[in-house]
């Protein structure tokens, strides 16, 4: 017990002395002369404000936000486009379809966790047809055939029944999250690699590069570029809509 | 309805006489006349929106609009900032103005397209354009409007904009650095110049700066929903919030939890996530709400873009109006109690609090009412009226236009303006007679 107590209390003056850097780090004050429009007397305590999101990291999140503006910028965009250019279009939208065929494991993982069994039955059928006639995923005659198409992951699992949103997370390079759909990411993706479908314990060259097709795969659909949407408040924004979005693809 | 039938019983005790035709024929068309308000189009328009705030929210259903390209020839462009141009830190990510360029491999036409009121060069509106001129043979530059983030750091000599002589002088100013950057690129035979809702009020202010400057000599300029008067439109744009949410602006959250719980559909269909105004329209397209609900939607995303460029404007000049003077700013700090005001913000307090005194300090004995009056196309009548190469399309039920402003407009334009019945404010622009229209115009 002795050593061990040492030990917290050590921690707990570590701690003290970190939180009192850090607000010494926020008390630099600037001489500060009040707004036209103060926001002291705009903004209204006992107003609900749609643009509020828990965000205790905000500053942290922010950091990220930048960091992945960078990367976008020297690595991400830059591979994405020369995948664009040497890459035909109807071999980009094979890669696509045949990502988002494997996705739709995690999909039919979850819509039996949600116990949604005719978002199972769709899926099984989407897995199929796509993997068979849809030659391993590379073309999509289940969509063509009206076979609905469901988008589940494990974050909505946990949203399913109930766990909230926890604090807001932009994750490097995924971009914008939550604690709760963090949580159903790295559970998806440890589900994924202990399941192993294309054997890449044994084959480790063919694992990197799926992961790196699949991630230029997936910077390639996507359109948003950081910092361009013309709005000074683009990180407030982006916060929202993520929010909103994911509380409607539970709610679904 | 009187006339008419007093028409119709005179045809009957006369019984047919010349006389009696020719009256009934005058009645007729003077009817006909006094019904129509603008130029009548001779076949049947069949945009299928009634509803002017439907048509404005949802634009044109996929299967009647124009056939566009796909994939174009394009370029995304920089414009090297102008010497001794500082950039305040918070806008540290806007490092130049930025522009796209489709290009056509031989010799060629080119076409200017200035945005509207909060809308990037690649907002889906310039999409329409650009690709709709790209068919046509142009090359096209594709310009951001100078209330957006980007022109307003990057490109704009005062920092404030709203200022329809100002701003368009920046336009052209930017359009004069791009041709000396892309000359080398494209050959252009002649050149044109087009714009949409401010953007086309503006397209008029650059024609008649390039008159007198003579350095495009524009063959022919298209202004497509134009305001009249600036002022006057963002007063109805204001109260379409202002007015429309139950129980007050205050009530805001509501509103948006009840337009929340309709997000969910057309969020499965699209992929793509552009935060901007535009944005918020698509979102209304699976509803058939109230026209309140709708003006309320407008208005929001009217209000997005107004308080995006209000910040922006008030950062820029370190006016202290929302974000206190001398305040730094870094990039991890966080600015959405900002947001909060800005977005609580109308225009019309921004031009009273903000616009006005900024050019009353520039111009010292300026009136509330000169200003407003500037900011209008009255203000260039004059020109317009002989300037036989610009033509307007107008749609008779565009929602941003105050009584009487759109038969304001015809009188200065006659045949060159080009009026659809419905349409609301620019919702059928990619329209598949309006684009062949459109290129027509050009063509002709």
């Amino acid at each position: 017990m002795g050593p061990n107590r040492a030990k917290l209390a050590r921690g707990f003056h570590l701690l003290t002395l970190l939180v009192l850097l850090f607000l010494c780090g926020c008390a630099t004050s600037q001489p500060e002369i009040p707004a036209m429009r103060p926001v002291s007397e705009y903004v209204k305590p006992d107003v609900t404000y749609p643009i509020d999101v828990y965000d205790p990291l905000e500053k942290f999140n922010r950091g990220v936000y930048r960091f992945n503006y960078y990367f976008d910028k020297y690595l991400f965009l830059p591979v994405t486009n020369v995948y664009e250019t040497i890459t035909p279009d109807p071999v980009e939208d094979r890669v696509s379809n045949f990502f988002a065929n494997v996705r739709q494991l995690f999909t039919l993982a979850n819509c039996v966790l949600q116990l949604k069994p005719e978002c199972a039955a769709d899926t099984v059928g989407r897995i199929i047809v796509n993997t068979t006639l849809g030659i391993g995923g590379l073309w999509d005659p289940a969509t063509t055939m009206g076979i609905r198409r469901h988008n589940e992951d494990f974050g909505q699992t946990l949203g399913h029944y109930g766990v909230g949103n926890g604090p807001y997370l932009m994750l490097p390079i995924f971009g914008p999250s939550n604690l709760r759909d963090t949580t159903g990411l790295v559970t998806d993706t440890v589900a994924f690699s202990l399941l192993d479908p294309f054997n890449f314990e044994h084959n480790e060259e063919l694992g990197m590069a799926y992961v790196g097709l699949y991630a230029v795969d997936a910077r390639h659909r996507v359109e948003f570029r950081y910092y361009e949407t013309g709005s000074p408040f683009e990180y407030e924004l982006v916060r929202l809509l993520y929010t909103k979005y994911r509380q409607l693809e539970i709610e679904k | 309805m009187e006339e008419i039938r007093a028409g119709v019983q005179a045809v009957r005790t006369d019984r047919l006489t010349v006389k009696s035709l020719m009256r009934l024929w005058l009645l007729l068309v003077l009817t006909v006349c006094l019904l129509l308000p603008a130029p009548a189009k001779a076949k049947p328009y069949d945009y299928p929106f009634d509803n002017a705030y439907a048509a404005t929210i949802i634009g044109t259903p996929a299967d009647l609009k124009a056939e566009l390209p796909k994939k174009i020839r394009e370029k995304e462009l920089k414009l090297a900032l102008p010497e001794g141009k500082q950039i305040r830190k918070l806008f540290w990510y806007e490092k130049a103005f930025r522009y796209s360029l489709a290009y056509q491999k031989e010799k060629a036409p080119l076409i200017f397209v200035v945005a509207g009121t909060g809308a990037g060069f690649k907002s889906p509106k310039m999409q329409i354009l650009k690709r709709a001129f790209f068919q046509a043979g142009f090359h096209v530059v594709s310009l951001a409007s100078p209330t957006i983030e980007n022109f307003i750091v990057t490109a704009s000599s005062t920092g404030m904009p709203g200022s329809l002589e100002d701003d368009s002088a920046d336009l052209y100013r930017v359009m004069a650095h791009i041709w000396d950057d892309i000359q080398k690129r494209v050959e252009v035979s002649e050149f044109f110049l087009t714009g949409y809702s401010l953007g086309g009020a503006q397209a008029a202010f650059i024609s008649k700066l390039d008159d007198e400057q003579q350095l495009f000599n524009f063959r022919k300029v298209l202004m497509i929903n134009p305001p009249l008067s600036l002022y006057s439109s963002v007063r109805i744009l204001d109260a379409m919030l202002q007015d429309n949410i139950p129980g007050g602006p205050g009530n805001f959250s509501e509103f948006f939890d009840r337009l929340m719980a309709k997000f969910s559909e057309v969020y499965q269909e699209s992929d793509d996530v552009a935060f901007n105004a535009e944005f918020l329209y698509r979102v209304y397209e699976k509803n058939q709400p109230s026209d309140a609900d709708m003006k309320a939607l407008i208005g929001t995303a009217f209000r997005i873009s107004a308080g995006n460029m209000i910040f922006t404007a008030d950062a820029v000049n370190n006016a202290g109006y929302i974000l206190p003077k001398d305040l730094k700013l870094s990039s991890t700090d966080s600015t959405t109690d900002y947001a909060k005001v800005a977005f609580r913000t109308t225009f019309v307090e921004y031009f009273d609090e903000l616009f006005l005194p900024f050019f009353q300090s520039r111009e010292p004995g300026l009136t509330r009412q000169e200003l407003i009056d500037r900011q209008s196309l009255v203000s260039i009548e004059p020109y317009l009226v002989k300037a036989k190469k610009i033509g307007m399309f107008h749609n008779a039920d565009d929602v941003i236009m105050a009584p009487g402003e759109l038969q304001y407009l015809i009188r200065i334009f006659g045949p060159r303006a080009t009026i659809y019945p419905t349409g609301g404010h620019c919702g059928n622009m990619d329209y598949r007679e309006n684009v062949a229209d459109m290129i027509y115009f050009f063509l002709q």
